[in-house]
């Protein structure tokens, strides 16, 4: 986030256009990107209930960010930077003028709805981790209450004003903590908790269809650059090197990747590479606006490696079921990204951020690294909690027969697939 | 009247077939399968995990034909389908007791080709 604090209020088209098409971008990451990224990595009897759970997210907490999510988390602070009031409660207030704490030169209603597209996909990358196994009806309800009780206080924490961690310095451009370290962590809880899939290390669980995969990698990619240079919440030099330092961390990780394989196993496969550029996309996005382009390098070349012993070493060592590696993902990547923000930052890139390890500034590190400890024991104390809640309540997971039939003829009652026409 | 089944590598499904023809044999029902032989699978890696298929992908071939043209069949169909390595497939054999052509509801012989 840029929180820069201007003098001139004056909306500005150009910034507003941007946002406003950054806003459509990160939607599109949600539905169809990952939707789709996920829906190929499961088994054909589960690809609608991926699917179905991204799309019914949006419908959810878009309604929930407006009645009251933004509120929790932008809106005026109660106190000691813990949560926000209910001044902003169905958007009170939040409408054509420009709120200069957050974006002098745009509609706060525009830096709201950008808002809600970031509130929308955090609780939805979490579904990876419990694909295949999870009741539909648990599923809602847990979600709703993770995005009350977990990504709506650490977005007030780290993004809104007052919150106590950005008032010690904390940086996070466009959301490694918010968004991937908070549902990276929380995935990991949710796999271990749940249990592992039937049959899973005993029977082949091959992606049904990765051309679904390798085209919601893609269009995260391309959704990406909103979620990135669109947190600049203008159309301005710092969008431009956040865009910039996306791409580059991106296509290093994803080459990073393919090259491990090829060095492991004899043959680079599509599905590493495209894990490799999502775990790029995820380490650049604390970083982006606060580094240069040639640092953006080594960042995506260190978290394919950092996610490739998470996910093919230490997954494996540890024999837990993260269906498909959200905290391989996006919990080692966020982690990575919002550290290595501590080493890489330059105040050349970003006056009002900050200096890192490499350029002289040990605090900025430790801050970092406290800002990873403080967002991951958080996300992590809070989904178990919501985790027993639910479960108490509903009951989280799907009798062993629906397991077995998949969720889609049980969950959702429909078939993605004919067998004959 | 003979019936033959044959199992053969999808990659030689056009030599079967073109030598198949040169003998005279056109009818011919095609279905992919899966199945399991002495072959084993190839190895496939999913994120660093790596998967060694028990089914692999195989054709399946059927021929309804009269005697004269069994052995043909069969010759035919060694021929486009063999590469001396495991994995190149079966082919069987058994008696027709009936074949019915559904247009004309023609029987036995003449029915079949």
């Amino acid at each position: 986030m840029d929180f820069k604090n201007q003098e001139v209020r004056i909306m500005n088209s150009g910034d507003t256009a941007w946002v406003l098409a950054s806003s459509a971008l990160v939607l599109l990451m949600t539905v169809p990107a990952l939707a789709f990224f996920y829906g190929g990595l499961v088994r054909r009897k589960n690809v609608l209930s991926l699917l179905m759970q991204c799309f019914i997210i949006l419908c959810v907490i878009s309604l929930q960010w407006i009645l009251y999510g933004y509120s929790l988390t932008f809106g005026p602070d109660t106190g000691i930077g813990i949560i926000g009031g209910f001044d902003w409660v169905g958007l009170r207030g939040v409408g054509g003028q420009p709120n200069p704490d957050y974006a002098a030169t745009i509609p706060h209603s525009v830096f709201m709805i950008f808002q809600c597209m970031f509130a929308v996909i955090t609780p939805a990358l979490i579904v990876g981790a419990f694909a295949e196994r999870i009741k539909f009806s648990a599923f809602l309800l847990f979600t709703i209450l993770w995005a009350t009780f977990v990504y709506d206080p650490l977005g007030h924490w780290v993004w809104g004003m007052g919150g106590w961690l950005k008032n010690l310095g904390a940086l996070d451009f466009a959301g490694g903590i918010v968004v991937h370290t908070s549902s990276g962590v929380s995935a990991l809880v949710m796999a271990i908790l749940i249990g592992k899939r039937i049959g899973y290390q005993e029977r082949s669980f091959r992606p049904h269809n990765l051309p679904f995969t390798v085209m919601g990698a893609a269009l995260l990619w391309f959704g990406w650059f909103g979620f990135n240079a669109g947190s600049a919440l203008a159309a301005n030099e710092l969008a431009a090197n956040a865009f910039v330092t996306t791409n580059t961390a991106t296509a290093a990780a994803g080459l990073t990747w393919a090259l491990i394989e090829w060095q492991q196993h004899g043959a680079p496969t599509i599905l590493g590479a495209a894990t490799g550029a999502v775990a790029g996309l995820v380490a650049i996005t604390p970083a982006c606006g606060f580094v240069n382009p040639m640092n953006a390098i080594f960042i995506g070349i260190l978290v394919s490696v950092f996610c490739y012993i998470a996910i093919a070493k230490v997954k494996a060592a540890f024999k837990y079921d993260d269906a498909l590696d959200v905290f391989g993902i996006h919990g080692v990547g966020g982690i990575w990204g919002t550290i290595a923000t501590g080493l890489f930052a330059e105040k050349a890139v970003n006056e009002a951020g900050a200096n890192g390890l490499f350029f002289g500034n040990v605090h900025q590190f430790l801050v970092q690294i406290m800002l990873v400890i403080v967002a991951a024991v958080f996300a992590a104390v809070m989904t178990w909690i919501l985790f027993k809640f639910v479960d108490a309540l509903v009951g989280m997971r799907v009798e062993k027969k629906d397991e077995i039939i998949g969720l889609d003829l049980t969950q959702q009652s429909e078939a993605a697939y004919t067998v004959i026409e | 009247m003979k019936y033959i089944v044959a199992i053969i590598q999808p990659h030689k499904l056009d030599e079967v077939m073109k030598s198949l023809e040169d003998v005279e044999v056109n009818l011919v029902t095609v279905s992919n399968v899966l199945g399991r032989g002495r072959q084993k699978g190839l190895t496939e890696i999913y994120r660093g995990a790596k998967e060694v298929g028990s089914l692999l992908k195989k054709i399946k071939l059927e021929i309804a034909c009269n005697e004269d043209f069994v052995e043909p069949a069969i010759q035919a169909i060694i021929k486009g389908a063999r590469t001396g390595e495991i994995g190149d497939g079966k082919i069987f054999v058994s008696d027709l007791y009936e074949v019915v052509r559904i247009r004309t509801g023609e029987r036995g012989g003449k029915a079949i080709g």
